[in-house]
């Protein structure tokens, strides 16, 4: 294809501003085109690239859409059992504290089966992070209601939208986790737009930068789209969420230094 | 006069014709293609010379497949 605008003069190394990272493998994403996980998959390995600690650092991968993430970002990793990512992480970083250490975790994983998991990791001041990718929806196994589905938010079992009456209310964890004396940083932060994306960065750089403190969890909760289990294209899912998600999940940072954010 | 000018590479075979890079860009300078990929994709390719190399698509598109230039040029 002849391609009209091109201008391969400016091609060169020198002129080059942005590429993908090679910490992530040189393969296709399994997820859905337009899906925040890759995005967040990029900004996590650019951290690791800018830190210099891909080789120090242990991912633990969660059951959900990013179950392959250990297929994706060239690092150790290991797999959890569904929700179990941060009892592992505990493990690996007790067992080795000098290397840094992660989960990855969708919200049916770490805020349903994982609950109890999270919410202890998170109360025994463990010194790894937890990014949260919170699309309000079990993605994977074909978009059910999940803890933190909005209310009349409609899924695939809760087709005529959730009724908190009988289905019961979101459960927003991040705020609650936040209240716990073993979390050091707690943020919500997004991916939909250029300056979302940039400001997830800092947050994970941040998150992983805590990690030599050893002062506790730093966790960081990223709004994120599921345009396939909300039967959107992926623009008008990044619409959707800004108009529906935001305003229950608020974004900005929640605890900073071990202090709630009033 | 010197000039800020950008260049886009976009990996057409990863592309997934998502969109999410069109809005991103402030110079409108993406569109989605006539033709397919080999998945059947129609994918993103620049439509105009207005690129400064901002870095902004590549930023939010969620497979990564956009290479960013940019350089100073002298225009007369
Ligand atoms: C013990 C167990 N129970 C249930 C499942 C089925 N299952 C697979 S993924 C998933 C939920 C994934 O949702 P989420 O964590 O939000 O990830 P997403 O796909 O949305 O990113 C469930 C219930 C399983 N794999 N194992
Ligand atoms: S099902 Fe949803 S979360 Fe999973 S890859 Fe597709 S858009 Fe992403
Ligand atoms: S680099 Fe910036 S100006 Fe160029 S196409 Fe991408 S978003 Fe548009
Ligand atoms: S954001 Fe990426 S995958 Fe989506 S259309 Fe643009 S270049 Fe293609
Ligand atoms: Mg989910």
């Amino acid at each position: 294809m002849e391609e009209k605008f091109a201008h391969p003069e400016l091609r060169t190394p020198e002129n080059l501003v942005y590429k993908r990272t090679d910490l992530l493998v040189d393969c296709p994403l399994s997820y859905c085109p337009g899906c925040g996980h890759g995005v967040v998959h990029r900004m996590l390995m650019e951290v690791l690239e800018e830190k210099d600690i891909a080789s120090k650092t242990i991912g633990v991968n969660p059951v959900g859409c990013s179950v392959l993430a250990y297929d994706f970002m060239n690092i150790d990793m290991l797999g959890a059992a569904h929700g179990r990512a941060p009892a592992l992480a505990t493990a690996i970083k007790r067992l080795w504290p000098d290397r840094y250490v992660f989960t990855y975790q969708g919200d049916g994983d770490l805020a349903a089966i994982g609950t109890a998991e999270t919410i202890h990791a998170c109360n025994r001041g463990e010194n790894f992070t937890i990014i949260f990718i919170n699309n309000g929806i079990y993605g994977m196994t074909g978009g059910q209601m999940a803890p933190t589905t909005l209310p009349g938010m409609r899924s695939s079992t809760s087709p005529y939208g959730r009724d908190i009456d009988i289905m019961g209310h979101p459960l927003k964890i991040t705020e609650l986790i936040a209240q716990l004396p073993g979390t050091y940083y707690v943020t919500r932060q997004s991916v939909q737009t250029p300056a979302a994306v940039r400001k997830t960065k800092k947050a994970l750089r941040k998150a992983f930068d805590l990690q030599d403190e050893k002062k506790g969890i730093s966790f960081v909760e990223v709004v994120s789209n599921c345009n396939s289990g909300w039967k959107m294209t992926p623009v008008q899912s990044n619409t959707w969420m800004e108009e529906n998600m935001f305003p229950a999940y608020p974004l900005g940072d929640i605890k900073v230094n071990g202090e709630l954010v009033k | 006069m010197a000039k800020i000018k950008g260049d886009i590479v976009v990996n057409i075979e990863r592309c997934k014709g998502c969109e999410v890079c069109l809005a991103a860009c402030p110079f409108t300078c993406i569109a989605m293609s006539e033709e397919v990929n080999s998945k059947g994709y129609h994918f993103a390719m620049k439509v105009n010379d207005d690129c400064t190399g901002c870095s902004n698509c590549a930023l939010v598109c969620p497979d990564g497949v956009i290479t960013v230039y940019r350089a100073k040029v002298t225009v007369a």
